[in-house]
């Protein structure tokens, strides 16, 4: 077990990065044909950092960060980008080294799968091999990887592995369908555990779970975050769960990030219309009531998209250069946070709802940022 | 000010990006663009246009013998076949005076007889025979194709999908024709049903019956396998019927492999047939390949040099073979979906420098390219 890792400051320092993802753009197809699935990404994911990406169904998440491994099938081209990956200079043998995910070699590019970055995907009964059992699925993957370990030691590992994500031992002579949804689950996150991996990515782990189970589940993960220290890209659907245990959000829409801001700010003061819109179409626990709005509209078809932003048929403050030109994401000045949004950039007035102050930046001064469970326990 | 949702229509007569140029929204199912399958479509469609029309383009009818004339040599009337037919040499060391008894021999390809003459008590012209034979021969192949991928449906999917007694019943049938040897059992049916001589639709049942069961096998294995997956069990909630889930569930799954089976099944059919035909089985009224290989190797075309008479037939056994085999490499693309190479050639991908056939678990990147536009979408 590797030591609790340190947290990361709030200055993104080159050596705190873990992965960066720089224009990267994927299509499906060719030609005329293609399908511009993600356009010009970039996404930087600092160690230990809980990094979470929203979107609906379609726009992108999913095969950006399938694309960041390489793990598309065809017809998916990678058009443009890099994908680097930094290993940890104390980690293992590659010390320190930087590697483009895209541009690696097969074999590169196999020691770096599982061992540094693994994924759990969002149903463990197609991942899970059905007529293996989770003992032996265990076993082959640390007789790849952990060629130096012992049969015993590959046992033991595997029971300490289950226990570290609430199973017990014998599970390990269970098949897979023996197991509840949940412990499938929790089996294949023992398993992305398994090689103590830098990175985790985490493709809508719970969405297929009830909600005690998930929240059982995430409570676990983020726990085992912060004693193994290993960034999570946590793609999901469901922005408020983000909110709950991502450091840092990033929101996509049909293809493209348009904001990404702290957790905090992003609930507290979203500053795209979009995000304004998906914010507020689920009702508020506590607080004020408030009206619910949804979106208008729906998804735009990724083969035939609106010239300019694509929101602005769906945008209740569309402006006219909306209509013409793509905003690309920018930095608003003095706050953490970038926006690819006409209104906050190029001197357009900016409605009252999307101009609310920013929580105060959650880092300063407190020895340990706002995970979810803190603010649960604020309320 | 801009307030509203726009639907997004009146957004189009502005410089956007260049409109996609695609069609419906269901695309035609497309011909692949493997050149394998195209070239093995060719063959195959050339020797099904001869099959039909062969007979009446054919100079001569396969079996015309042009009488024989009445010709001086030496001051003798000799009886001779008519000119270009045949050649003729007198006996060897017989004195020219004397009516020596004349040799003939079958003549090689010429400007009248294209691949020249054949020799089974008259002369016959063996263009003609090919035309006549490719008929029956493609008729059988493809008819005894069919059955047997039929009944390779039938018996597969039914026992696939119904398991228990039926399974068992109908998985020992097909393992004991898959045990029986096809060939004898061929012939032991061929000698006792005496109307393969004059119907080459009997002919392709028989061949049937012993071409389905390797088949039906792979079948039973794939519908084994696919009716307990989710989709079939969400058709079983949603109340279709047995036969429904079967026709429409099932067997859109199985397209692949029945094609496959197919044309495997239409090869050996051919084959079984001119093999028949070969050992004289399949009667002498009905012409194919066969036949014309029996009455060559009967006139020891091979060993006299004759190659004109029994080289076409086999080339043609092998060009449809060929093409059959080349077709089923492209079967799987043409079927399935998931196969298609959604626009990616071997030319295009050449031209953009990445692999034609992408790996799984490997994505491929397009090489790095300095002042390329690969995002025409965004519109400055």
């Amino acid at each position: 077990m590797s030591p609790v890792a340190g947290r990361p400051a709030g200055s993104p320092s080159a050596a705190d990065v873990v992965l960066e993802i720089r224009g990267l753009s994927v299509d499906y197809g060719l030609g005329v044909d293609a399908v511009h699935a993600v356009v010009e990404c970039d996404l930087t994911l600092r160690r230990g950092q809980v990094m979470g990406l929203a979107g609906e169904s379609g726009s992108g998440k999913s095969t950006l960060s399938m694309a960041a491994l390489r793990l598309l099938r065809h017809p998916a081209l990678i058009t443009k980008g890099e994908v680097l990956f930094h290993s940890k200079p104390s980690n293992r043998s590659d010390g320190g080294r930087t590697l483009d995910l895209l541009r690696a070699s097969d074999g590169q590019l196999r020691a770096v799968r599982w061992n540094e970055i693994s994924v759990v995907l969002q149903s463990a009964l197609n991942a899970l091999n059905p007529v293996i059992t989770i003992g032996a699925q265990f076993d082959d993957l640390l007789k790849v990887h952990r060629r130096d370990l012992s049969a015993a030691e590959r046992r033991s590992r595997a029971v300490e592995l289950l226990e570290l994500v609430g199973m017990t031992g014998d599970r390990l002579r269970s098949f897979p369908h023996e197991l509840s949804g949940g412990m499938r689950q929790r089996a294949m996150i023992g398993m992305a555990l398994a090689l103590d991996p830098q990175l985790m990515i985490l493709d809508e782990p719970t969405t297929a779970l009830d909600v005690v189970t998930q929240r059982e589940i995430l409570e676990e993960l983020m726990e085992l975050r912060d004693r193994l220290g290993f960034a999570a890209l946590f793609i999901t659907h469901d922005l408020s769960l983000l909110v709950e245990l991502a450091d840092e959000i990033a929101v996509m829409y049909a293809g493209r990030l348009i904001e990404r801001a702290p957790a905090n700010s992003i609930f507290r003061a979203p500053r795209l219309p979009y995000t304004y819109g998906l914010l507020h179409c689920f009702p508020p626990m506590h607080g004020e009531r408030r009206p619910m709005e949804g979106i208008p509209g729906s998804p735009p078809d990724l083969r035939d998209l609106p010239p300019g932003c694509a929101f602005h048929p769906r945008c209740p403050w569309a402006m006219e250069r909306c209509r013409r030109e793509v905003p690309v994401l920018t930095a608003i000045a003095g706050t953490g946070r970038e926006v690819a949004c006409w209104l906050h950039s190029g001197g357009a007035t900016v409605p009252q709802e999307l101009d609310l102050p920013d929580p105060p930046p959650p880092q300063a001064g407190s020895p340990e940022p706002p995970t979810g469970r803190h603010r649960r326990a604020e309320r | 000010m801009a307030i509203g949702v726009s639907d997004g229509t009146g957004a189009a007569a502005l410089p956007g990006p260049e409109a996609p140029a695609r069609g419906g929204r269901f695309r035609a199912m497309r011909l692949p663009h493997s050149p394998k399958v195209l070239i093995g479509l060719g063959i195959l469609a050339v020797f099904v246009v001869v099959a039909i029309i062969g007979p009446s383009i054919a100079p001569y009818a396969p079996n015309y013998s042009p009488g024989l004339v009445k010709v001086m040599i030496h001051g003798q009337f000799r009886e001779l076949p008519a000119a270009g037919w045949a050649r003729w040499t007198s006996t060897p060391g017989c004195p020219a005076q004397y009516a020596c008894p004349l040799l003939f021999y079958p003549v090689g390809p010429s400007g009248s007889h294209w691949l020249g003459t054949a020799f089974f008590g008259g002369f016959q012209d063996v263009w003609s025979q090919l035309l006549y034979s490719t008929q029956a021969t493609m008729l059988v192949g493809f008819l005894a194709g069919a059955i047997a991928t039929a009944l390779s449906v039938l018996v597969g999917v039914t026992a696939g999908y119904l398991g228990g007694g039926p399974d068992e019943g109908l998985s020992l049938l097909s393992n004991v024709f898959l045990a029986i040897p096809g060939l004898p059992l061929l012939i032991v049916l061929a000698i006792y049903i005496p109307a393969v001589d004059t119907s080459p639709v009997v002919v392709a049942l028989i061949v049937a019956v012993t071409g389905w069961a390797w088949g039906a096998r792979v079948l039973r294995a794939q519908t084994l396998s696919l009716r307990n997956r989710d989709f079939v069990e969400a058709a079983r909630v949603s109340g279709e019927g047995r036969l429904r889930i079967i026709l429409f569930e099932v067997l859109p799954n199985l397209l692949p492999i029945v094609a496959s089976s197919f044309l495997f099944v239409t090869l050996y059919s051919i084959g079984a047939y001119i093999a028949l035909a070969f050992l004289s089985l399949a009667g002498a009224d009905i012409w194919n390949w066969g036949l014309m290989l029996y009455y060559a190797n009967a006139a020891g075309a091979v060993e006299s040099g004759f190659w004109w008479w029994w080289v076409p037939p086999g080339i043609c056994i092998a060009l449809v073979g060929t093409g059959l085999a080349l077709v089923n490499f492209g079967i799987d693309e043409f079927i399935n979906p998931r196969l298609r190479m959604g626009g990616l050639s071997r030319k295009v991908a050449r031209r953009l420098g990445i692999p034609a056939r992408p790996r799984l678990g490997f994505t491929t990147v397009l090489p790095r390219r300095k002042g390329s536009a690969s995002a025409p979408k965004e519109a400055g």
